[in-house]
């Protein structure tokens, strides 16, 4: 086995007091003193500092923009051509199967696509990107960046005492602001269906900025394990888990993200790994959807647990591929995979928990109301 | 108070011993979220799973420390499992048991031992 990675916050971890966990190959705090549940109420309330340098941050570039966008969209079903300057899109690689490779934060910086990807999968990502473009295209992998992300509704407070510009930021813009004295490349955008920020900054300045921002009362420094319950609740996929390589945008509930110009009719339609399948399913449905899942009564339904129609029926209908407590909601929350004549909101399921039936209701996501800047 | 080696706690109160689980495994679990206390009045085996709690992180099954009936159990846990966090040796109790064999209290350890085991 080889050694786990360490991002450049590791020392600023360990020194406030973070148990550290393995994950996708680094070394990375799963809750720090605080605990899990005060962590999240924390996000929601103030906000909350993660540590998201394990995240694969990549430059394509070519020509011009337009260069770099062009190589990317037979890779990638999103119009990333029509992306305008300094806005970023939400995306995914796929298979020629239609499956989900990894998704992904696409940027439009002015010359250049600023990709962020998953840790597990960002080797993966960079071959097939460079697979496909270079040499025409470069693509550059940034390992000397680390990656922030201040989220909840005092982020912006917190933000622009630093950069009055943060203010002006709308949900999904991108800039290049001066925070702590450092050239930081920040998105308005998250991971906890919250305001806040996305912030790359050299690997360097990052435990400045870092001390900086948990210098003000508001802040707090925030683990994996929030950060799981915080999407969750958002309705936010975790990839290997809501998504993976056999789950198609559609059965995802992701084709809100494939732009008219890539679909059926579209300028340019389809040319992406997996298109026929994809546009297929989008014209006639999918065999199975990703719904929002309620448990009745207080126990926590985690991936893995099987979905039945009913009480007593043999044949499993789905399974669970998320779930856990939901600090905000007060209760167990869930998504997972259903076949298509159950996705109905409404619809009640049964879950089997150590061997019992127990009610779960499609609901729509997310759990708790998004609270982005538009 | 008797200690197990698997985190829970005994302390004896008039013919029935009164069993949580530590704050060592509280810490470690994480914030409890849910716990499925037994029935009053069943009787249960020694080892045997009588206990679902649920943390922020993962599930765990809580052992009978002893042979004995169950004769009350912490209703106010089941409607708020962050008790045995905030209070693990108080108010975060689970369940009220009467031995059916006290030598078997002899096999647990004290709180030195306990203490020795976590580190």
């Amino acid at each position: 086995m080889t050694a786990l990675k360490r991002t450049p916050l590791h020392a600023l971890h360990l020194e406030l007091g973070a148990r550290m966990v393995p994950f996708a190959g680094y070394e990375m705090p799963v809750q720090f003193p605080l605990g899990v549940m005060k962590e999240h109420q924390h996000t929601r309330e103030k906000a909350g500092l993660f540590d998201v340098s394990h995240m694969g941050q990549v430059i394509v570039k070519g020509a011009s923009y337009a260069a770099a966008a062009a190589g990317l969209e037979p890779l990638i079903p999103v119009d990333v051509l029509g992306l305008p300057e300094n806005r970023q899109r939400y995306g995914f690689f796929t298979n020629e199967d239609g499956g989900i490779a990894d998704d992904l934060m696409l940027a439009n910086r002015g010359d250049h696509v600023f990709v962020v990807v998953n840790a597990a999968c960002k080797r993966a990502d960079i071959a097939h990107m460079k697979a496909a473009l270079e040499p025409g295209v470069a693509v550059t992998e940034l390992a000397d960046r680390a990656l922030l992300a201040l989220q909840g509704p005092c982020a912006e407070a917190v933000l622009s005492a630093m950069d009055a510009r943060t203010v002006n930021m709308s949900f999904m813009d991108v800039a290049t602001l001066d925070l702590n004295g450092v050239a930081a490349w920040v998105s308005r955008s998250g991971y906890t269906g919250e305001d806040g920020y996305e912030i790359s900054v050299p690997a360097d300045a990052a435990e400045d900025l870092a001390r900086a921002l948990l210098a003000h009362p508001d802040v707090e420094a925030i683990g994996l394990g929030a950060r799981d319950s915080l999407r969750l609740e958002a309705g936010l996929c975790l990839y290997g888990h809501d998504i993976d390589a056999s789950t198609s945008p559609v059965e995802g509930g992701l084709t809100w993200a494939i732009q008219k110009v890539r679909r059926a009719g579209g300028a340019r339609a389809g040319g992406f790994p997996g298109a026929d399948a994809i546009i297929g399913q989008m014209a006639e449905g999918a065999a199975r959807k990703r719904v929002g899942l309620l448990p009745e009564g207080r126990a926590p339904m985690r991936e893995g647990v099987v979905l039945f129609a009913t009480a007593e029926a043999v044949d499993p209908i789905g399974s669970i591929t998320s779930g856990g407590f939901g600090p905000t909601v007060g209760g167990p929350v869930a998504m997972g995979y259903v076949a298509a004549e159950y996705a109905a909101l409404g619809t009640t399921l049964y879950g089997d928990l150590r061997g019992k039936r127990q009610p779960v209701t499609v609901v729509k996501m997310p759990f708790t109301p998004a609270n982005f800047k538009r | 108070m008797k200690f197990t080696e698997e985190h829970e706690w005994l302390r004896a109160e008039d013919d029935v011993y009164v069993v949580g689980i530590t704050e060592h495994a509280t810490t470690q679990l994480g914030d409890l979220v849910f716990v499925e206390l037994p029935e009053v009045g069943v009787t249960v085996t020694k080892d045997e799973e009588i206990v679902v709690i649920e943390s922020v992180k993962a599930a765990s099954d809580i052992l009978a420390p002893i042979d004995g009936e169950i004769t009350e159990v912490n209703t106010a846990l089941a409607e708020d499992p962050s008790l045995a966090n905030s209070d693990a040796i108080g108010d975060g109790w689970f369940f009220k048991i009467k031995p059916s064999d006290p030598s078997q209290l002899n096999d647990l350890m004290d709180e030195a031992a306990y203490k020795s085991m976590i580190g």
